[in-house]
């Protein structure tokens, strides 16, 4: 095995392990879900309308739960330190550990979110639109998270900084996400507009995310 | 014949000068003791070699080594973490180290070699201190790097584990190896002793 593959199937094996998370991300994102109708009332014209920016923001922080313990448990019990004398580049290693972080955290979100449009009074149409752009965008999310979670690894209580960190800079995903969304069900721009963009902002972050969040580990080890 | 050079090292830590000027050489099959009272720096000159820290000032230079790798992918880092993941079992997390370490030995050797070849299947997570010790050093045996930095590489060891520590030690010097360690007791091995100031 490489070394990347390596690291990447440690951290999906951690993660389905007692104490890794696999599963927090997707019962967050249903409890996140399942308040909104409490919260808006039983109004299924409305829930229609406001369903796709409740899933993406159920998504989003939902990705972010995990996030914190990333590269910071690896820093308590001494592996960082492996991982940075390591012969594969850095970058490679974020990106690794980040794609493990997807698989195990944002692919959930993406299968589970048909089943929560259910409970939003979502078309088929609408439900379907929904997974593709958080297909698309939920990379994205967790590539801009490992930037703060870098960040924030030699911080006691870090975990706190990273969703303030973090969600600003994912504004533009979910402005994209949901418009893609709304395109879908209601119009006027057209599906492919806004979520050509969601995917320039997903190949971008990909490149940028593991670049930032290697820095800024590098930067940390003072 | 590879030589590890240091010169005119210093380190600062949270403003403190923790020690400067610090040179030593050494030379393929030959040991250095760092010794010192607590908060000499040992431990940070050890990250420092490891790339780990920064040095303000100084050199650290290996002559004669892998010219396309740095001295940190040449090391071996033994810190006072041990970096297991207590839910992988003893064998997973050893696989781990040395695939990412850019090896492909079998663990079994190694873990035989530091006598935990029966607890391959356990999640490290119930290990002892000693067991978890012996388990960080079968990552030095499985995977061959030049250069082993050991901080305190005896503690919580029992005699017998000691003993079989300077014993690898032994081999991995006879083989051109270099080992720089950290520390208080005596090693069991003929090193050249480092010794760092009084800590004000």
């Amino acid at each position: 095995m490489t070394p990347l593959s390596a690291l990447l199937v440690r951290d999906m094996r951690l993660a389905v392990r007692v104490g890794g998370g696999a599963m927090m991300g997707v019962l967050f994102f249903l409890i996140v879900v399942t308040l909104v109708p409490f919260a808006v009332g039983p109004d299924l014209a409305q829930l229609q309308r406001i369903g796709p920016a409740i899933l993406w923001i159920g998504a989003l922080l939902a990705s972010l739960l995990t996030l914190d313990r990333l590269f910071a448990a690896d820093h308590e019990d001494g592996s960082l330190d492996l991982l940075l004398m390591g012969r594969a580049p850095l970058e490679l290693a974020v990106l690794a550990k980040a794609i493990a972080h997807w698989i195990t955290t944002g692919l959930p979100l993406v299968i589970a979110a048909p089943l929560l449009g259910l409970f939003l009074n979502l078309e088929p149409m609408a439900t379907g639109a929904v997974a593709l752009t958080l297909l698309a965008g939920t990379p994205a999310l967790t590539c801009i998270g490992v930037i703060g979670a870098a960040l924030s690894v030699a911080l006691r209580r870090g975990g706190l900084l990273l969703p303030v960190l973090v969600l600003p800079l994912t504004i533009p995903v979910l402005i994209f996400g949901v418009s893609a969304s709304n395109a879908a069900m209601v119009g006027p721009v057209t599906f492919g507009a806004p979520f050509t963009i969601l995917c320039a902002l997903t190949l971008g972050s990909l490149v940028l995310g593991p670049l930032a969040a290697a820095a800024a580990l590098r930067h940390g080890l003072e | 014949m590879p030589r590890l050079v240091a010169t005119g090292l210093g380190c600062v830590r949270g403003q403190r000068d923790i020690f400067h000027d610090v040179n030593f050489q050494l030379s393929a099959g030959e040991a250095l003791a760092l010794t010192g009272p607590n908060g000499a720096g040992k431990s940070s000159l050890l990250r420092l070699i490891a790339g780990l820290l920064r040095a303000p000032s100084g050199r650290i230079e290996l002559d004669g080594g892998a010219a396309d790798l740095t001295i940190p992918e040449q090391a071996h880092y033994q810190g006072h973490l041990d970096a297991f993941k207590p839910s992988l079992t003893v064998a997973e997390n050893l696989v781990f180290w040395i695939h990412y370490l850019g090896s492909t030995a079998p663990p079994g050797a190694a873990l035989e070699a530091l006598g935990i070849a029966g607890l391959a299947d356990l999640p490290a997570g119930y290990l002892s201190a000693g067991q978890r010790r012996r388990l960080s050093l079968a990552r030095l045996v499985a995977v061959p790097r030049p250069i082993w930095l050991l901080d305190e590489p005896t503690s919580a060891l029992d005699a017998a584990a000691q003993a079989r520590l300077a014993e690898l030690m032994r081999q991995h010097l006879a083989g051109g190896g270099m080992i720089v360690a950290a520390t208080h007791g005596p090693l069991g091995i003929d090193a050249t002793e480092l010794r760092l100031g009084n800590a004000p």
